[in-house]
């Protein structure tokens, strides 16, 4: 349950940025959470919900962005699809693949007061 | 106390490198145009910007910047960015002081804490160790490891299924390991969680015992992609069981195509000569690098 973890660090950040970008209020985050990343979104929803009570960011409505893997595979010369971190290519079941995108857990954008 | 997480506990290690982006960018608009889109939210341009320009809104509404004080804000940041400057702090600390650290990971009960205490015991003489448990709750680890002469601290993680960078960095404050000495790092036993935070270590190794599944390097791949070494332990048993060392290899391979291996008995002594050897190159490296820098 490393999500709250994670949304200790959301929240961290959250609080940072209010003194930088001047706000007091946070009504919305959107997270890029990776189809392979680390992360559930749904515990991390709940886990957003818990930790940000009493905070700048009571009540924020969290958005959650799901990005595709994807992975380049050297004998295909392509990149393809991929639904499993360290899976095989789709195309040939070859190994020989290195991941582009898809695991990512960043923070994108907040709407903010 | 700690002035970054206001915790109360002196001692341990932070950095403030924290960056900010600034997006200031002012534009002209001298344009007419239509829009017909469905707003469900207020934006607020806080940017300089000089409008000129006509509106025909299917809405019929006038955009007002000043009506709402609300606004999008650019982060791009990512979640574990904070865990991640404590790690580098931590880091930091260790290298000034030539302290060689490793992160133990691995799944309950694959003898991660028999290892550390049969190592400290056989390689002591040679150089100071000291370790930092961490565990949901009890201190039994720690005295397990105190048993053995060397320093340790227990961290109870409470709820948490990880350490993170933060809990170490108090760790060190408490422990303040010696200069040139082995650190330890042993996680909470569990093969998920723990992959996803850096603490600072030079690297991490993962703890597989040959009473669990051949397969775990597929089942929980992050880990082992993570590590650089997986320590295969309790190999005196094999005799009594179906584990395929060879197949759990190639699946560690898969994932980690440069992950080394060892093989030992924690308990019977198989391979450990070959471990200690591991441990004394890179304890000798972490020194030199120490020294050239100085």
């Amino acid at each position: 349950m490393h999500e709250m973890s994670l949304c200790q660090g959301v929240l961290k950040i959250l609080q940072e940025q209010a003194d930088i970008q001047n706000y007091s209020r946070v009504n919305s985050v959107t997270l890029e959470i990776g189809e392979l990343s680390t992360a559930v979104p749904e515990s991390m929803e709940m886990c957003f919900d818990a930790i940000t009570r009493g905070t700048l960011a009571d009540g924020a409505e969290l958005i959650i962005v799901r990005t595709r893997g994807e992975a380049w595979c050297r004998k295909c010369e392509d990149v393809v699809p991929v639904k499993e971190r360290f899976g095989p290519c789709p195309r040939c079941d070859g190994t020989d693949v290195e991941l582009r995108a898809g695991d990512a857990l960043r923070i994108q954008e907040l709407e903010v007061d | 106390m700690c002035l970054t997480c206001g915790c109360g506990q002196p001692g341990h290690v932070h950095s403030h490198d924290g960056h900010s982006h600034d997006h200031d960018h002012d534009h002209d608009h001298d344009h007419d145009h239509d829009h017909d889109h469905d707003h469900g939210h207020s934006h607020d341009h806080d940017h300089g910007h000089d409008h000129s320009h006509e509106h025909a809104s299917s809405m019929g509404v006038t955009h007002d910047a000043d009506l709402s004080t609300a606004r999008v804000v650019q982060i791009e940041q990512d979640i574990l960015s904070v865990n991640n400057r404590h790690a580098d702090a931590n880091r930091q600390f260790l290298k000034e002081r030539g302290i060689f650290t490793v992160n133990f990971v691995s799944s309950p009960g694959s003898g991660k804490t028999t290892l550390l205490a049969r190592t400290i015991t056989d390689m002591k003489e040679k150089f100071p160790f000291s370790v930092v448990e961490g565990d949901q709750q009890t201190e039994n680890d720690a005295e397990r490891i105190r048993a053995t002469g060397a320093a340790a601290t227990q961290v109870n993680t409470g709820k948490g299924c990880h350490l993170d960078a933060h809990m170490v960095g108090h760790a060190l404050g408490h422990l303040n390991p010696d200069a040139e000495s082995v650190l330890f790092i042993e996680n909470v036993g569990n093969l998920i969680c723990p992959s996803a935070f850096d603490l600072g270590e030079a690297h991490k190794i993962v703890v597989l015992s040959v009473t669990e599944g051949e397969d775990k390097p597929l089942k929980y791949p992050d880990m082992f992609y993570e590590a650089d070494l997986m320590i295969l332990n309790k190999v005196d048993l094999l005799p009594y069981l179906t584990f395929d060392v060879d197949r759990c290899i190639a699946f560690a391979k898969q994932v980690n195509p440069d992950i080394r291996i060892l093989q030992v008995s924690a308990t019977a002594g198989d391979g450990l000569d070959e471990w200690y050897d591991w441990l004394s190159a890179r304890r000798d490296a972490t020194i030199a690098a120490k020294n050239r820098a100085n």
